[in-house]
């Protein structure tokens, strides 16, 4: 917790400079963490039942059988919640959201799009988020959100049922779960390979400049 | 440490003695004391010293699972139905389920069989099956959600478990009903009164109309629509009302105790 601190003050001392503050990051790899143990427990309990034709190789997976990933998965769920509980309200409180995220518009996100593809996306300025970036840090916060309340709607359908209704009753939620899964699973492909290409991004989510 | 040196008392067998400090200990310690190797060491349990002090991942999700015990007794809503279906809207065929073959289920004679009644019940009388069919019973079309995540919707009759705690006069305040079961593994589960109590927890008898068949558990299973179906004991041969945790077949092995739905 120290060098947090210490970035903390470093970040009051001179504003201008930080690209992610301490509480982002904090959160970020809090968030990390607890997303690899949701996903790899997750893995090993759906081995337990399929929806679809094929299993998770068990060497990727968390939790040894069963009753070990379930308890990982209702350990770090608690882990994942609290800590995006806290991004969400940081996140709109400090108004983060909005100058970050907001606007999205279709022609910015075409055309962003096309720029990234043809390689000619500037990475100049990483405190302002290009329309491709921007359209995913949204959808992927939203993603996170549904896949909780749908993790939520399997593990409560008599308790918050009404919450499960929503999702389409029981069955169908355990899909919504896997597909938000499957999402996460892909944006972090996309989102570990830019950081590694852009490693001045990656430096800026650690020490914060 | 000064509690073992009084435990140690000159002339007395060492062996019987864990023998009986491990029957002062719960249930599930129990079992893990004598799992692991019943040794003189072992007795730092009982003089208070935690073993959990020492940090492993093992120690750690089995406090959060008891922390979730506790969270999802707290969610409980007496008084929330599980959503209930049309017949027509049952799984054919109902899948069996059991952690041994179709054909190794427990086969019962249902002449022989008697539902044992022990503990906090004013009358422990041997319950026969003729005699429990006789007691007002009530259908419902229920889900049943199993630990693995695969789901099927059946048809459950039978006796609303909290009118035969009251008939037996059970103390509804203790904190489990712990049910045991014919399986030769020795099946056995908790269950915490609140659901115990439910509406809609049932000493089950038939399985869509027919007198429940040997595979869904014949000739009595502990329906309970607010539970994962390894809380829904089988071939149940005893009940005992209880303010001891007893743990149970899975519950032992690491699912979550509570395992509310």
């Amino acid at each position: 917790m120290s060098s947090i601190t210490a970035s903390q003050e470093h970040a009051a001392a001179s504003p201008a400079k930080v690209i992610q503050p301490a509480w982002v990051r904090t959160v970020h790899w809090i968030n990390a963490v607890a997303m690899i143990l949701m996903i790899m427990s997750g893995w090993q309990i759906y081995n337990a039942s399929p929806l679809f034709n094929f299993k998770f190789a068990s060497s990727i997976t968390l939790g040894g059988w069963l009753g070990g990933a379930l308890l990982w998965h209702f350990a770090a769920m608690w882990l994942l919640m609290v800590n995006g509980l806290v991004y969400l309200v940081l996140g709109f409180a400090t108004g983060r959201f909005r100058k970050k995220l907001l606007p999205i518009t279709p022609q910015g996100v075409i055309a962003d799009t096309r720029a990234a593809l043809t390689g000619k996306l500037s990475h100049a300025d990483l405190t302002t988020y290009n329309y491709v970036q921007k359209l995913l840090y949204a959808g992927i916060i939203v993603v996170g959100v549904l896949i909780v309340l749908s993790g939520l709607s399997i593990w409560k359908p008599v308790q918050l049922q009404y919450l499960t209704a929503l999702f389409g009753g029981y069955d169908v939620a355990r899909y919504v779960h896997f597909v938000c899964m499957a999402l996460i699973v892909a944006f972090m492909v996309v989102h570990v390979a830019l950081a590694l290409l852009v490693p001045k991004s990656l430096r800026a989510m650690i020490i914060g400049r | 440490m000064g509690r073992i040196r009084k435990l140690l008392i000159p002339g007395v067998d060492k062996n019987l003695l864990i023998k009986d400090a491990a029957k002062l200990m719960p249930d599930l310690s129990r079992r893990r004391f004598i799992a692991s190797g019943a040794s003189l060491g072992a007795l730092t349990l009982l003089t208070g010293c935690d073993v959990s002090d020492s940090f492993s991942a093992d120690n750690m999700l089995k406090q959060i699972s008891k922390f979730n015990d506790g969270v999802q007794a707290l969610m409980f809503n007496p008084n929330a139905l599980a959503p209930t279906f049309p017949e027509s809207a049952i799984t054919r065929p109902f899948p069996f389920n059991g952690y041994y073959d179709q054909d190794d289920a427990p086969d019962i004679k249902g002449a022989d069989w008697k539902l044992e009644v022990r503990g906090l019940v004013e009358n422990k009388k041997s319950w026969t099956l003729e005699e429990l069919y006789k007691l007002p019973q009530v259908k419902q079309v229920t889900r049943h959600i199993c630990v693995e995540g695969w789901s099927a919707i059946g048809s459950w009759t039978g006796v609303p478990l909290r009118d035969f705690l009251k008939l037996i006069g059970a103390d509804t305040r203790a904190k489990y009903c712990w049910f045991q079961c014919a399986d030769t593994d020795g099946y056995n589960s908790p269950l915490d009164m609140a659901s115990a109590l439910h509406p809609q927890t049932q000493m089950s008898f038939k399985f869509a109309d027919e007198i429940l068949p040997r595979i869904y558990g014949y000739p009595m299973k502990i329906r309970v629509p607010t539970k994962l179906g390894f809380k829904n004991p089988k071939y149940v041969i005893s009940m005992e009302v209880t303010n001891d945790y007893k743990g149970g077949y899975w519950e032992d092995q690491g699912y979550n105790s509570f395992s509310g739905s």
